[in-house]
């Protein structure tokens, strides 16, 4: 891998656009926080927002998915795009007013995604010409997929420009590529396929059953194809950056990229157990989630190679503490879910809060980590400043950290109780019953999480001040970066 | 290949994606390719549960259901399914509500028969509405086991009938009060209703016959009457 010298990498990379891409993904990140937090506080009676139809947690429910799928994901991977792939390929982006264009077309997919969800319902009740439209202004019944299909398409050509303006400079680069690469090309073609088959066969083409099967690809996919590629692209590139050594094996890289390419998308099916799917495919489904995970084993075993031998870093180095913090929780992800797709385990947890702690688990625990980790990592650079606050960045790892092991366990935990709930025959309000005090603890940890980001924001506006040459009202004590001092 | 554009492009990218699409969710396709979808009008015309449901609404709300619907006609209970069907999914239901039955964890002692795919052979399952979480029960027997007046008022506030239940209120399906269900809570009690009743299993009422005689005005203690026969009706509410 070649790192160019900050000299070049002026002109490569569109800082401004990095930033901007991270403050956006932050914003959408604190509205799917207080998205969940409603949905929290509902389920242990505790809204103190009942009955008010814009404040629907049913609505806000769907905010907090796509928010953090398509508004903190989505921009914080875009941003970090912007930021790697031109200085792996020594190349600009196809066109830099594109990317700014495609920035802009992006906050009009996902502000426009929150306002269907949550006032198209409203507005189509209420307004005699929009209640005759064909469609409908709200959400879409796809689970992930909740963009209103309107939006849809707008999204895939989104999608498009952003797999033109990025292969651009792949393209030009010769060959044999870093494995970053192989994950990064591999991600533009799935996701735009991915996105384009969820939303639209089951809504257009297929109905039932089979729609059934396609809305479990989709699920599945865009986790796997979409942010999985994307999250262990970036931990090839930013890793050994940070450790200042190669990856341990590129054998070992070659394998989780052809394995997760070849057994990932074949799993689709495993989210819907059970259904009136035929069983030959839920059991092929089956055996491949199980691949999976042991090509899962071979990345993270890569990975701890890496690092193997320089095991301070974990302590010293915030950022690669956020990554291998993440790199564990996927190890823990990815035993639930060998475990949890197996029918006789399934047959007990599906429904239930086990599957919501294992979403939470992927989606914050691993990429959201991650993509922390990296801006804990960007932000100061970009700014060619230290944080203003070391302590306020180990506050925000570990509200974050342990608020999310707390919520996950908290809800894995319920998610078994709901399973022996519902198996006993007990009468349906003894298994909610039993639920809420668990719930409660999810609420504390949730708050613990939001609090976390909150030092960050606080850290964040601090630092940003201190880099502008405006001292800090308080305490200005810039504290000396104690992590490796930026690879290069 | 294994490094190269076009083996990550082609092979990984573009193969292995369509490959799984192939075997994933083209055969399910081709396995049921015979097997019609039916519309929302074939829906209504082949089941006589959904419309004494419908009817029986009417008798419950009259004046909000003339209001909001007309005449209780298969046609407009199409139109109210279709709408139930999309509030369903705009007000994310499904979240919480799964509409499949398994064949283990004794599902079928608490709800009934075993999914089978025709039930899901249809327009309202556009998309499936399998659903991947219970917070609440799954729904897809619901038709039929609590009466319409009911549905209304947990609606409403699901409290006042549902002890410590956690689902959310829906005061914006009613014109004010919970007796006043407005053009969306006619449609969405109209598909709960629907959902199951295609199934010799959906709790036993009388044949449907259309209604030949004009009621007389007293929709008041129509509605008042129901809760009565309520508990009757719905011997099968949560098996113990």
């Amino acid at each position: 891998m070649t790192e160019a010298k900050p000299a070049t990498t002026e002109r490569l990379v569109d800082e401004r656009l990095v930033l901007t891409y991270f403050i956006a993904a932050l914003a959408y990140m604190t509205i799917s926080m207080l998205a969940g937090m409603l949905m929290a506080l509902q389920l242990v009676h505790w809204n103190p927002l009942r009955g008010l139809e814009l404040l629907s947690p049913g609505r806000w429910r769907m905010v907090h998915t796509n928010a953090i799928a398509y508004g903190f994901l989505a921009n914080a991977f875009l941003g970090a795009l912007h930021w790697a792939i031109p200085r792996l390929t020594l190349r600009p982006v196809l066109d830099r007013r594109l990317s700014w264009f495609i920035f802009v077309a992006w906050q009009v997919v996902v502000l426009s995604t929150a306002a269907g969800i949550v006032l198209g319902p409203t507005l189509q009740a209420n307004s005699p010409g929009l209640a005759a439209l064909p469609f409908s202004l709200g959400a879409q019944g796809v689970e992930w997929g909740e963009t209103p299909t309107w939006i849809d398409p707008l999204a895939l050509a989104g999608l498009l420009l952003v797999a033109v303006n990025f292969m651009a400079p792949i393209i030009k680069t010769p060959g044999p590529l870093y494995v970053t690469l192989w994950y990064f090309m591999a991600a533009f073609v799935w996701t735009f396929l991915t996105y384009a088959m969820g939303n639209f066969l089951p809504q257009y083409s297929l109905a039932g059953t089979s729609a059934g099967a396609v809305s479990g690809l989709f699920i599945h996919d865009l986790v796997g194809l979409f942010v999985t590629p994307l999250g262990w692209g970036l931990m090839y590139y930013f890793v050994p950056i940070l450790l200042k050594k190669p990856m341990w094996s590129h054998g070992l890289s070659l394998v989780g990229f052809w394995g997760l390419a070849f057994f990932y998308p074949l799993n689709g099916i495993h989210h819907f157990l059970y259904t009136p799917i035929p069983m030959f495919l839920q059991h092929g489904a089956i055996i491949s989630t199980i691949a999976v995970e042991m090509v899962v084993t071979t990345v993270i075993i890569n990975f701890f190679g890496t690092i193997w031998g320089s095991g301070r870093a974990i302590v010293t180095n915030l950022p690669i503490r956020w990554f291998y913090t993440g790199m564990i929780f996927y190890a823990i992800t990815c035993a639930q879910c060998a475990l949890q797709t197996t029918l006789t385990f399934q047959a007990l947890i599906h429904f239930s809060d086990w599957v919501v702690g294992h979403a939470h688990l992927v989606m914050f625990g691993v990429f959201s980590m991650w993509l922390l980790g990296i801006m804990t990592y960007l932000f100061p650079r970009i700014w060619r400043t230290s944080w203003y606050s070391q302590n306020l960045c180990e506050w925000h790892y570990w509200l974050s950290a342990v608020g999310l092991a707390v919520m996950a366990l908290d809800l894995t935990l319920v998610g078994v109780f709901q399973g022996y709930y519902w198996a006993s025959l007990q009468p349906w309000e003894v298994s909610v019953d039993g639920s809420v005090p668990f719930w409660m603890v999810r609420v504390f940890a949730g708050l613990a999480m939001f609090a976390g980001q909150l030092c960050f924001f606080y850290n964040l506006w601090a630092t940003w001040r201190l880099s502008r040459g405006v001292a800090a009202t308080s305490s200005p004590r810039p504290s000396v970066a104690t992590r490796a001092p930026a690879g290069t | 290949m294994f490094e190269s554009k076009s083996g990550v492009l082609l092979v990984g990218g573009l193969g292995f994606f369509l490959f799984a699409f192939l075997s994933n969710a083209v055969v399910p396709a081709l396995l049921y390719r015979d097997l019609p979808e039916a519309t929302t009008t074939e829906l209504v015309a082949k089941n006589a549960q959904v419309m004494y449901q419908f009817e029986e609404l009417s008798n419950c709300y009259p004046e909000q259901f003339k209001k909001y619907f007309g005449e209780p006609t298969q046609e407009n209970c199409a139109k109210a399914l279709e709408l139930g069907r999309q509030i369903y999914v705009n007000e994310g239901c499904w979240h919480c509500h799964s509409q499949f039955v398994r064949p283990v964890s004794r599902e079928v002692d608490r709800w009934g028969p075993v999914a089978r795919t025709e039930e899901y052979q249809n327009v309202l399952q556009r998309p499936v509405m399998f659903g991947t979480r219970r917070v609440g029960p799954d729904l897809s027997r619901e038709g039929g086991r609590h009466a319409s007046d009911w549905h209304a008022v947990h609606f409403y506030q699901p409290k006042l009938v549902s002890h410590g239940s956690t689902m959310p209120d829906y005061p914006w399906l009613f014109d004010g009060a919970p007796d006043r269900p407005n053009q969306r809570g006619l449609a969405i009690i109209t598909y709960v209703q629907w959902l199951g009743s295609w199934l010799e299993s959906y709790p036993y009422y009388e044949d449907y016959q259309p209604l030949e005689i004009e009621r007389p005005e007293a929709p008041a203690e129509e509605s008042a009457a129901t809760p009565a026969e309520d508990s009757a009706a719905t011997p099968a509410e949560e098996a113990t």
